[in-house]
């Protein structure tokens, strides 16, 4: 046997589990969850003795007049907007910051990107007591604070504050803050890791032509960066719509489902309510959501290979 | 050619390792459970404890899933039971989520003759087991506790401060919250962060407007939910939503408890289960925490009762037997019981055993009427129940009276024939 055609035998021996098990757990399912969620299967008993029908999309129109469901897609689009906004501009002033090498950077770096190895679980857990609100009269959390710095009017209902401005709830602010703390310093590293790849003369060479610290940002690092920058956001905007684990534990739905989103429905209405095909549908729109971000990304990507 | 078939098999290897379930262990019983707060864990280590004493040839495993209420562990359960690994026994709500999601499907086997045998069948309640006898006259749990729901706690102190009495009527509560309001205290303390609460409120407020014929007609389609004391229900609970703690959906269930034990607010309305809460910080009842039932629901009593089934195609059959056995006796009841603060099952307690409080509940039990509770699966289908949560969390913040009974008529329809 040829050298060459025995060793790409052994690379896809080495290969096949893999795609096999892949093939079969991730589009095998993906399959199979856009056929549940093509049919009527909302009990536990139709589901084991496999009794349904095609309902077509009906499980999608039911959706789209669940307002529920569409007050969760507005929720995590505009927690996805600012989550990214607020983790870009923290995270690229903290690399910034680093970057120029300030007294003690080496443990600033490392404080900055210590949120991001916790779980969103205990971040979440914590968060929670930060922003209970308590009542007026005795007040819990950062309330607590402002009421014994003599600051009461500062006090607010925080995550359980049914206002919004249109069908931006207010109590999202909340989770935006626990979710940008939480990953700006990841952002910061991205950026970190890319602006030591910038060679120093150039920044000298705009120094010594008299460049401001602004304009050397605007006109030379922000330019250079922009292929991370990108792959910021598209890592940050698929995490903001699978953010299920910091909402669940953090806030719930909330009331009004002011802090509801389609993950969070998901998991209730397929394994408490037993409504395997709602709960199926509501996974393929935010895949689909998800494509519709990442697919670009990765034709990009390949395009430049 | 032998480093191609040496990588696949490698490969082929590393998965089934992975892949390969924990054989169980010849004498071990498992049981999943969602005990495991303070007093609830507690409970079962002394029930655990009986059974050794009984058949020590057994070694009971506790499988808990944290989450009141059993939320997750229901979908725990269901994952397993779907997947063809069932524990030994589990804990199940009697009623309708028994048979809805595990006696309907198949997952469950027939328990008659075991109690027969034991000769226990007489033992119980007879209204207890019908909540787990299935339409084919079949018994397929064994019921080990009861916890009632419609219990109104009150923090004594505070209505000994200001001369109130408990309410006995609804028009009596508002009076009391009033007052109370006046006073510069929270009437009523709900924590909603998991949104049963709310339901477990609506569907007291519910039996005290209905009368507990209706209330339990809904469930067989006598009864129609455009029922006036429906809107009725929803009415007071607009009113009283008025009276509660402005951060409730901030509170779990034991946050609300927590209110009352920090003198905070009033009253309470929550399963007997809080009366653990209340001990485990030390309370006296009657002297710091009072009870009554609900405005209005004076001799009904809104049950919520754990069971242990026995499910198909488990890998020790011998021992789940002889848990469930344990489970059916006096023993076991008597132990278990007074220590998770709920009341036996069993019409033959050892009544010394149990506090003041389980004592009075014990003697309200032989002689009221029981109705099955919605917020803890005994009464309704789980898509139902989930569906409700949803439509009264939206009513909390909205107050939108009309629109509540259209929807709830709208699921009574898709989920109650």
């Amino acid at each position: 046997m040829r050298y060459q055609v025995k060793e790409k035998l052994v690379s896809l021996g080495i290969l096949a589990p893999s795609i096999m098990a892949i093939g079969v757990f991730v589009y095998g399912f993906i399959g199979r969850t856009i056929q549940v969620s093509l049919t009527d299967w909302n009990d536990i008993v139709s589901f084991m003795q496999g009794e349904f029908e095609f309902v077509g999309l009906e499980n999608y129109f039911r959706l789209f007049n669940d307002t529920r469901f569409i007050t969760g897609l507005w929720n995590n689009l505009f927690f996805m907007l600012f989550f990214i906004l607020g983790a870009l501009a923290l995270g690229i002033m903290m690399a910034v910051f680093i970057n120029d090498k300030p007294r003690g950077h080496f443990i600033f770096q490392n404080i900055y990107l210590f949120p991001m190895a916790v779980s969103f679980v205990v971040t979440g857990t914590v968060w929670r007591w930060i922003f209970a609100p308590g009542s007026p009269r005795s007040p819990r959390g950062i309330n607590m604070l402002f009421f014994q710095l003599g600051r009461p009017e500062l006090m607010w209902e925080w995550f359980t504050s049914t206002f919004s401005i249109g069908p931006f709830n207010i109590a999202l602010v909340t989770i935006i803050i626990a979710a940008v703390w939480q990953f700006s310093g990841y952002t910061m590293a991205m950026w970190l890791a890319g602006l030591r790849g910038i060679p120093e003369q150039l920044i000298e060479a705009a120094r010594i032509d008299g460049a401001s610290k602004w304009q050397i940002f605007t006109r030379i690092l922000f330019p250079m960066q922009k292929a991370i920058t990108l792959s910021a956001v598209i890592l940050l905007a698929h995490i903001s719509l699978k953010a299920f684990d910091l909402v669940y534990v953090m806030t719930g739905s909330g009331p009004r489902n002011v802090t509801d989103i389609p993950a969070v429905y998901m998991y209730e209405t397929t394994f408490r309510g037993n409504n395997y095909s709602r709960g199926a549908g509501i996974s393929i729109i935010l895949l689909m959501m998800v494509g519709i971000l990442i697919i670009p990304y990765l034709v990009n990507t390949f395009r430049e290979e | 050619m032998r480093r191609v078939v040496l990588a696949v098999m490698l490969s082929l290897a590393l998965i089934v390792a992975g892949a390969a379930p924990a054989l169980a262990q010849g004498g071990q019983v498992e049981i999943v459970n969602w005990w495991t707060a303070g007093g609830e864990e507690d409970a079962l280590v002394a029930l655990f404890e009986v059974f050794r004493e009984q058949h020590p040839e057994f070694e009971p495993i506790s499988s808990a899933v944290a989450g009141g209420a059993g939320t997750d562990a229901k979908a725990v359960m269901i994952t397993r039971l779907v997947g063809g690994n069932p524990p030994d026994s589990f804990q199940v709500h009697g009623g309708a989520e028994l048979f809805y999601s595990y006696v309907d499907p198949g997952f469950m086997q027939p328990v008659t003759d075991l109690l027969e045998e034991w000769g226990v069948m007489d033992d119980f309640n007879p209204e207890i087991l019908d909540l787990v006898r299935g339409d084919d006259g079949e018994i397929y749990s064994v019921p080990l506790n009861i916890h009632r729901s419609n219990v109104l706690w009150t923090n004594q102190r505070i209505l000994d401060e200001h001369g109130l009495e408990a309410p006995e009527t609804i028009e009596e509560m508002f009076e009391v919250f009033e007052a109370l309001e006046e006073a510069g205290v929270t009437p009523l303390a709900l924590g909603d962060l998991n949104r049963w609460p709310t339901l477990h409120l609506f569907e007291n407020l519910m039996l005290a407007t209905m009368g507990p014929e209706d209330y339990n007609g809904l469930w067989d389609g006598s009864v129609s939910f455009d029922h006036e004391g429906v809107i009725e229900a929803l009415e007071i609970l607009d009113r009283a939503l008025d009276y509660v703690n402005p951060d409730h959906a901030a509170l779990d269930w034991q946050g609300a408890a927590e209110l009352i034990v920090e003198d905070e607010a009033a009253f309470n309305v929550m399963g007997d289960w809080a009366e653990g809460y209340f001990r485990a910080v030390d309370w006296e009842p009657l002297e710091d925490y009072g009870w009554t039932t609900v405005p209005g629901t004076e001799g009904n009593f809104m049950v919520v009762t754990d069971t242990f089934g026995l499910p198909e195609g488990i890998s020790n059959p011998e021992g789940a037997e002889a848990w469930l056995k344990t489970v059916a006796s006096r023993e076991g009841q008597d132990a278990f019981n007074p220590i998770k603060g709920s009341i036996p099952a069993r019409v033959d307690p050892d009544v010394d055993r149990y506090s003041i409080y389980l004592q009075s509940s014990i003697d309200d039990f032989a002689v009221d009427t029981l109705t099955p509770s919605i917020a803890h699966g005994s009464a309704a289908p789980e898509g139902f129940v989930s569906e409700l949560e949803d439509i009264l969390n939206e009513f909390v913040a909205d107050r939108d009276i009309d629109h509540t009974v259209n929807r709830i008529m709208t699921i009574a329809g898709d989920y109650l024939e």
